[in-house]
């Protein structure tokens, strides 16, 4: 029994001990705290994504409490964080409007198909280092989940081969527009407007090779638009959000249906 | 006196170092040498970490495991003792030296895990029952000495060698960790050169 009782004895002692000393030097020599930043850092959501550029949350909300930073780069905590946090410093609010990432490819395995097999390991940026990839269409999505793993929202996933935003997931904090290797995903304003949901810039006639619904560049949402909102260029139409009314005439012109009329309600 | 001291500490630094002979602490060794002013920081933190819980786990060890035949608890006590001490300098440098506190970062808690530190404490003990006559607390503490400035040679070496080699075209399939732990293994090699050398000269 003692062969037992004392060691645990000892060791208890020499914890308990070692566990006093730590808490008796951590209250004799206590560092104040940064208040502001401490207050700073309970209004941000704690993410901790770093889509603000600095390293998680407690480094923008010591970079704000320095005033090194500005409000606003919080793509997460949004419009609401960002007008807290600029009351809070006294400072004017930047005004933010909610963004949301969207995958600019439609090319499914009912719409495209895939020149090569590829074995490899499940990595799209692996995949496009392997002679440009598995896929026939250069541009489109390889559809193995770079930007799925990169998400810590749940909000992508890959559906027949081609990757997809749930929009109610999305915070828009921009991670899986740099694990895309082919920078299919782009943040774009939640509001009533055109996407062009294709990002292939090659000639009509490739395109129609490679893709059932690639953009072809035939310019008649162009000449459809009555807003000056929509622009082919490089055989690939682009919409200008800020112009864009959303009134969908594009949409019902386009002859490949891959213009889409984007609204999150 | 001196002299045993002396091939003691030049033992401790060059012969059997414990980053490049003994391959304890790889870690901070590959982590903390890519610029020498935080590797010198970095080695300063360790040796006073190595001197004090020396200071601490001897006196613990000859003054209540062995007395109560508790040698088997050795390691257990030791690893806490060294935490300890860690949470204990971490504050004291938070307090009065935030400089270094920030410079150190991170690495600073990691001395805890650091199995260099923890090598010195239980290896002087078994340099002291293989020679009980000679070997007491005062060769003890200078053999801990002489592994902090051997961990601290050996990082400031690396961190030399690895600034040079940022220069250098380094083959694609060799660059980061592949050419650092090529390197690695060639200056540990090059300490082999110092075997012999402390008993030669010192006798």
């Amino acid at each position: 029994m003692n062969d037992i009782l004392i060691p645990v004895l000892i060791l208890a002692a020499i914890g308990l001990l070692a566990g006093l000393i730590l808490a008796i030097a951590s209250i004799v020599m206590a560092v104040p705290k940064d208040q502001k930043a401490e207050d700073i850092r309970a209004m941000l959501p704690g993410a901790n994504c770093g889509a603000c550029g600095f390293s998680g949350c407690d480094g923008y909300a010591k970079a704000l409490a320095d005033g090194t930073a500005q409000p606003g780069l919080c793509t997460v905590g949004g419009s609401d964080v960002s007008n807290a946090i600029a009351s809070y410093l006294g400072v004017a609010a930047a005004s933010m409007e909610p963004h949301m990432s969207i995958v600019r490819c439609l090319g499914s395995h009912d719409n495209t198909t895939d020149r090569a097999e590829y074995e490899g390991m499940t990595s799209c940026a692996a995949a496009v280092a392997v002679a440009g990839g598995p896929a026939s269409c250069t541009f489109g999505c390889i559809g193995l989940g770079d930007c799925v793993n990169a998400c810590q929202y749940n909000a992508l996933s890959v559906r027949n081969g081609v990757a997809m935003v749930e929009p109610k997931n999305c915070v828009a904090c921009g991670m899986c527009l740099k694990a895309c290797p082919r920078h299919l995903l782009t943040l774009v304003p939640v509001k009533k407007q055109a996407v062009v949901l294709c990002s292939n810039c090659d000639k009509g006639n490739v395109t129609n090779k490679v893709c059932k619904v690639g953009c072809i560049g035939c310019k008649k949402c162009e000449r459809t638009c009555e807003h000056d909102a929509i622009h082919v260029d490089n055989f690939l139409a682009t919409v200008d959000a800020e112009k864009c009314v959303g009134c969908g005439e594009c949409v019902d012109a386009c002859p490949r249906h891959i213009i889409d009329l984007f609204n999150v309600e | 006196m001196i002299k045993s001291l002396l091939a003691i500490f030049l033992t401790a630094i060059l012969t059997e170092n414990y980053i490049l002979n003994k391959f304890l602490g790889i870690c901070p060794f590959l982590g903390v040498s890519k610029k020498r002013s935080s590797a010198i920081g970095m080695s300063i933190a360790v040796t006073i970490v190595m001197m004090i819980a020396t200071a601490v786990t001897w006196p613990i060890y000859y003054g209540i495991l062995v007395p109560k035949d508790l040698k088997y608890l050795q390691t257990i006590v030791f690893i806490l003792v060294i935490a300890v001490l860690v949470q204990l300098i971490e504050i004291v440098l938070r307090k009065y030296i935030p400089s270094l506190y920030n410079a150190l970062g991170v690495y600073l808690p990691l001395i805890t895990t650091n199995c260099a530190v923890l090598g010195v404490t239980m290896l002087v003990i078994d340099k002291q029952a293989a020679d009980p006559a000679n070997y007491g607390f005062l060769q003890a503490m200078v053999s801990s000495f002489g592994a902090g400035i051997g961990f601290l040679v050996a990082l400031v070496m690396f961190s030399g060698v690895r600034e040079r080699m940022e220069l250098n075209d380094v083959p694609e399939f060799m660059k980061g960790l592949p050419i650092t732990l090529v390197a690695a293994a060639l200056v540990s090699l090059s300490f082999l050169g110092f075997s012999g050398l402390v008993t030669g000269m010192l006798g």
